[in-house]
């Protein structure tokens, strides 16, 4: 059970950070994960008095407050536009409603958590993390960074000309996925991302022109690309079977990404 | 600590505890309708509006809650008698633990959705466990229900 | 209006969908000090030292309990007729503790805080031993879970605690291995069940006080209220007398609530202070020390012609039953009874050990046994199916008993209502089995399989449970009725009333029930064995036809006429000679009156047989070939339970049932570590089915009529759960060719089996 002496709204991110240096101190997001197991904290920090629950849009970004809820992200039309029903397609699956309409996206990403779809996703866009003290870190370097008392503020991301595609696979509907990949094409590059190894998220950019053109191609090349990432068991999957899954989703989103460009070319063609 | 809020359209002060889950706050203040079936987040079965969205009452920290508008299934009885109406007619009901979560978020999904097809449906209440009915019944419910408040039927669960 | 075959709403249900204050926990009294236990982190160890000073310190903590503070008295939770099947294999509390999750202290405080700090402070040292936890390796193992020599089997069912054996037995007719040794076709196959979970939604809970005359009063989520009296009393060592248990709604149960799982600590909480207790489980601790399914490896050899007559059948079943024995000598058992005798043999032979080991200890889930065997048994036929080249719903027709055939395998009862036959034919016709056929290969690559599978299992335990049911009339000719069965969420409360209803001509409206109260309600065993609607439903008949004559008699003594010259009709009594009547009103008004005829009537009824409710279904399946993902697509089902009395109720049992089946089958997984500790301990990793997962469920009847039973009724409860496991992984195996078993079906094991890794 969840034991905290103090609940602090705070009046602003100097007022959390300064809070959120002392180590049994902890910023409590959407409270979903945090709750569960045995944990005792000094002072719970709640950054909802602070207006971070923005998505907001402008020509060249998006900008995600932290405590932005999932639910608001999936049903975006601004972001559902931009990545082609990715982002629905990255957060249907995690519980119910009701628990995206508590889960924040600075929660999921700040844990970086290894069954993180949502990580996955925006790990193959141009993603970067404001952080208080950091400040903007991209995504896939603050993947790697370890855990700190910097507090994250929101989640930036660029807008480029982006075909994105998210498939993911369950044991079950709403369990976490036991292989999970988002795969995209911009600035002249394929953004591999691939989640529920089980450990957390890992990107892989390669240049646009190593798609191949033809079915078989594609079928070697996302094997090719699936053995590129280390995968472990746990009770889900074996490592194996990751890998195996991997391998058949990539090249699954590699063919829709190609059949989007082609798609749009078409549509192109016809204006 | 101290927090102010509505709970069903009634203004509330208290003194609470900084850990304190908004499930067990609600039924400390008579509202038995919110139930615990886990702690995991994961069965649906505390369900509660917060400022009119679904959400995790068991994840919910009561002093996150300062200054919103809480309702539970008491505080939507007439709905809820209108929709467990169609529930009760399908038997769906069964050991009723689940309910009230469930009701909550079917009334939800009615002001959240329009028109929402099978898969909607089931996609936007797959965070709602059920044990006893197989959710078919529960289904055949919302499906009549739906489609009786789109046909404006009187609320009373009768059908052709 | 006539109730029974109709779709009658629940009489709670608006209670219910609004969210009234009805289940144990809305009920309790807001005094009741929190009651935890502390648990074992070993899977077996003896208890050196435990030093509670520091935990007493807490501030609001008002009992500690140890070994040292409870009755040296054995006794089984298992909610069984005295005396139990069950050994008496526990204390309350023991120095030897053998599973991970055993209770070694418990602990009673004014707050959960208080009570999970005190917790923190108890100081306990171990002294660790080797443990068992492979079942396999369990009997005749030097480790014993069960050495004490107080240990103690009430009955003849083939138990040693100096072997780790609960139960052992054999029976059989014919020469099974003369018969197989002449078949042409002999299949030898092994299947594996795990100890699933119920995961009813209200977890097990139990409050306790004191009433005016010093007795506990137990308010419990309980199947068993009669039971709870009896073993919570042996418990605690008092008397009887001294215990009242109250079952108020409870959230749901599939068996798990025919155990005793919480009533005995705040029960002794209370017996200790005084005051008011409750314990109210986590999921966490429903998941690990509990009552679920006995996990079974159940062997099956089986001969057959080519031509595809199956002339023997042998099933032999290990079963584990964990570290304490209930419901181990009786789960076995229906392994065997309840899946040999769905065909015609010429021998069988059944075979069975039930074994101890350092797990959670095992209990009641719908389906008790039948469930594993009915998975090793309908599997095995469907292999001889492939193995034959045959239609398995051809083979089956072969096969199969038919109305009026003798059971061997079944205590030679006789199948005397059995639609069995029409119910497989429907069920393949409701699929599309012949148009279809077993095997599609989809345009995207996917391949669907079709696959069948039956089931049956009992109506009540014969010669043993008891239903009893309490009528009155009461002011005005309204009705009052009393039960002692436990309505668990499906609905026997309002099945009670209908056949009440249908005998007294009376509206539905007109009578109340109320249950369960062992103080007031008349003597029933409790809702479990599929019992409620066979057994409880008869005495309700038979309760309400003597009823009716009291009813005639009194007016008739009223009317100063011979009851055999008058009628009742439901309002009046009436003599068609000269159309003199008396209405139900003054008869009721009447009875309060300077009257000796006691217009109430309590019958009890037990069956020497239990007639077996038949189902057949069919699955179809389509699997990603390069992923393994199954997805069930439809589900269709024909269930015989006799007539139906509740045609909504029936329906929802039967989907819910099925879906219970279909998780287990292919997503609900147990898992332990090395050490013996249960991982699969949430709904987090525990998965049971989302309304995303469900597929297509669909359901008919085929009703026979059952003569012995209430309206012609059988029972439905829990011969639902058993065909989804044969049925889908037999849909699997016809798809990509891959026999799954080992529950459950998991992508990966599908795609091993394919050796695409």
């Amino acid at each position: 059970m969840l034991r905290i002496n103090e609940y602090r709204r705070v009046e602003s991110l100097e007022e959390a950070y300064g809070l959120n240096q002392k180590k049994n101190n902890k910023i409590i997001a959407g409270g979903v994960w945090l709750k569960i197991g045995d944990r005792r904290l000094g002072t719970g920090i709640d950054l909802s008095g602070l207006s971070l629950d923005y998505i907001t849009e402008t020509d060249d970004v998006f900008m995600i407050g932290a405590m932005a809820v999932l639910r608001d992200i999936e049903t975006h039309p601004g972001l559902l536009a931009y990545t082609d029903g990715a982002v629905k397609e990255s957060i249907r699956h995690i519980v119910g409603v009701q628990f995206r309409n508590c889960a924040t996206i600075g929660g999921s990403i700040y844990g970086r958590f290894g069954f993180s779809d949502v990580l996955t996703l925006f790990l193959a866009m141009d993603a970067e993390v404001e952080l208080y003290e950091g400040g903007m870190v991209p995504l896939k370097e603050f993947v790697h960074m370890p855990y700190d008392n910097d507090i994250l503020v929101a989640l930036h991301v660029k807008k480029k000309p982006i075909h994105i595609v998210y498939k993911s696979q369950r044991n079950t509907a709403t369990d976490f996925p036991v292989a999970a990949c988002a795969v995209s094409e911009y600035d002249g590059k394929l953004h591999v991302s691939v989640g529920a190894r089980p450990a957390r998220a890992e990107l892989l950019e390669i240049a646009s022109d190593a798609m191949p053109g033809t079915e078989d191609g594609i079928r070697a090349f996302a094997e090719e690309l699936a053995g590129q990432f280390v995968f472990g068991s746990n009770r889900r999957a074996g490592a194996e079977y990751r890998r195996h899954v991997t391998g058949v989703l990539l090249a699954r989103a590699l063919r829709e990404l190609a059949g989007q460009k082609q798609h749009e070319r078409r549509n192109g063609e016809m204006k | 600590m101290k927090i102010h809020l509505w709970l069903n359209e009634r203004e509330i002060t208290r003194e609470i505890d900084a850990d304190l889950p908004l499930l067990e706050f609600v039924r400390s203040e008579g509202c038995y309708s919110v139930k615990r079936g886990c702690e995991t987040s994961n069965c649906g079965l505390c369900t509660v509006w917060m400022d009119g969205r679904p959400v995790l009452s068991c994840s919910v920290l009561t002093a996150r809650a300062e200054g919103t508008h809480i309702t539970t299934l008491e505080g939507v009885r007439e709905r809820a008698e209108a929709f467990g109406a169609f529930l009760a007619k399908q038997g769906g009901e069964q050991c009723g633990f689940c309910n009230p979560g469930f009701i909550m978020n079917v009334l939800a999904m009615e002001d959240e959705l329009t028109n929402p097809s099978d898969e909607d449906i089931r996609e936007y209440l797959a965070g709602n466990l059920c044990r006893c009915s197989g959710y078919e019944s529960q289904m055949r419910a919302i499906k009549e229900y739906l489609r009786s408040r789109k046909d404006e039927l009187p609320l009373n669960g009768e059908t052709e | 209006m006539k109730y029974v075959n109709a779709p009658v709403i629940k009489k709670d249900a608006m209670a219910l969908v609004t969210g009234q204050p009805v289940y144990m926990d809305d009920l309790a009294p807001k005094n009741c000090l929190i009651v935890k236990v502390l648990r074992s982190p070993h899977a077996h160890a003896l208890i050196r030292e435990i030093r509670t000073d520091s935990a007493e310190k807490v501030e609001g903590i008002a009992c500690i309990l140890t070994y040292r503070d409870v009755p040296k008295r054995r006794f089984t939770m298992a909610g069984q007729t005295y005396p139990e099947p069950s050994p008496y294999d526990r204390y309350i509390l023991e120095q030897r503790v053998r599973f991970v999750g055993d209770p070694v202290a418990i602990v009673a405080g004014e707050t959960e805080k208080a009570v999970d700090l005190a917790l923190k402070r108890i100081k306990v040292t171990y002294e660790v031993l080797d443990a068992v936890l492979d079942f396999h390796t369990a009997m005749d193992n030097p480790v014993l879970v069960h050495p004490e020599e107080d240990w103690q089997s009430l009955c003849p069912v083939g138990a040693d605690n100096k072997r780790n054996l609960c139960a052992s037995g054999s029976e059989g007719e014919g020469d099974v291995e003369a018969v197989l040794a002449d078949c042409e076709i002999r299949m030898d196959e092994v299947y594996h069940v795990k100890a699933v979970q119920q995961s009813m939604m209200e977890t097990f809970r139990t409050c306790t006080y004191l009433d005016t005359y010093g007795r506990i009063n137990v308010l419990s989520s309980t199947q068993i209220p009669f039971h709870v009296r009896r073993i919570v009393a042996n418990a605690l060592d008092i008397p009887k007398s001294k215990v009242r248990v109250i079952k108020p709604r409870i959230g749901g149960g599939f068996g798990a609530k025919q155990t005793v799982v919480t009533e005995i600590y705040p029960a002794i909480v209370t017996l200790k202070t005084g005051k008011p207790a409750k314990m109210i489980y986590t999921r966490e601790e429903s998941m690990i020390a509990s009552s679920p399914r006995h996990e079974m490896e159940v062997r099956v050899r089986l001969g057959a012609n080519r031509d595809g007559c199956i002339r023997a059948i042998e099933v032999h079943t290990l079963s584990n039953t964990g570290a304490y024995g209930e419901h181990g000598p009786t789960t076995v058992g229906l392994s065997g009874h309840k899946s040999i005798p769905m065909y015609r043999t010429e021998a069988f032979r059944f075979q069975y050990e039930v074994v101890y080991t350092n797990r959670m200890s095992a209990g009641a889930y719908r389906g008790y046994g039948a469930t594993q065997g009915i998975f090793a048994v309908e599997s095995t036929v469907n292999k001889l199916a492939a193995k034959l080249g045959m239609d398995p719903v051809a083979l089956r027709r072969m096969n199969i008993i038919h109305e009026g055939d003798i059971m061997p395998a079944y205590y030679g009862e006789t199948a005397s209502s059995c639609h069995l036959e029409q119910c497989l034919n429907r069920a393949a016709a409701m699929i599309g089995w012949e148009e279809k056929g077993l095997r599609t290969v989809m345009p995207d690559g996917k391949i669907r399989g079709r696959g069948v599978a039956m089931a049956m299992q009992g109506s009540a335990i014969s010669n043993c449970d008891v239903g009893s049911v309490t009528v009155k009339l009461s002011d005005e000719g309204t009705y009052n009725i009393i039960v002692g069965c436990t309505d668990m969420g499906t609905g026997c409360d309002t099945i009670i009333a209908q056949f009440a209803a249908d005998v007294l001509e009376t509206s539905i409206d007109n009578i109340a029930v109320y249950g369960v109260d062992t103080d007031t309600s008349p003597y029933d065993s409790g809702s479990y064995a599929s019992s409620t609607t066979y057994l409880t439903g008869m005495a309700a008949v038979r309760a309400c036809e003597q009823l009716k004559e009291r009813i005639l008699a009194l007016a008739a003594d009223k009317m100063q006429r011979e009851a055999s010259e008058l009628c009742f009709d439901g309002e009046k009594v009436f003599d068609e000679k000269d159309g003199a009547q008396m209405s139900l009103f003054d008869i009721a008004t009447a009875s309060m009156c300077n009257n000796e005829i006691s217009l109430e009537v309590t019958y009890s009824h037990s069956s020497p047989v239990s007639p077996p409710p038949f189902m057949a279904a069919c699955a179809e399946v389509e699997i990603d070939p390069e992923t393994g993902a199954v997805e069930l697509l439809d589900y269709t089902a024909c269930v015989d339970c006799g007539t139906v009395v509740n045609t909504n109720l029936a329906r929802v049992q039967t989907e819910g049932g099925l879906l219970q089946g279909i998780g287990m089958t292919l997503y609900e997984d147990i898992w332990y570590n090395e050490k013996g500790k249960n991982l699969s301990n949430s709904f987090l990793q525990y998965k049971i089915p989302s309304r995303l997962d469900a597929g297509k469920i669909r359901v008919e009847f085929d009703s026979s009529y059952e003569s012995t039973g209430p309206f012609g009724a059988k029972s439905i409860g829990e011969v639902v759960i058993n065909t989804p496991a044969p049925a889908i992984t037999n849909a699997i195996y016809q798809a990509v060719g891959v026999w799954i078993d080992e529950l459950p079906a998991t992508p990966e094991k599908i795609l091993r089996g394919m050796k695409v890794i």
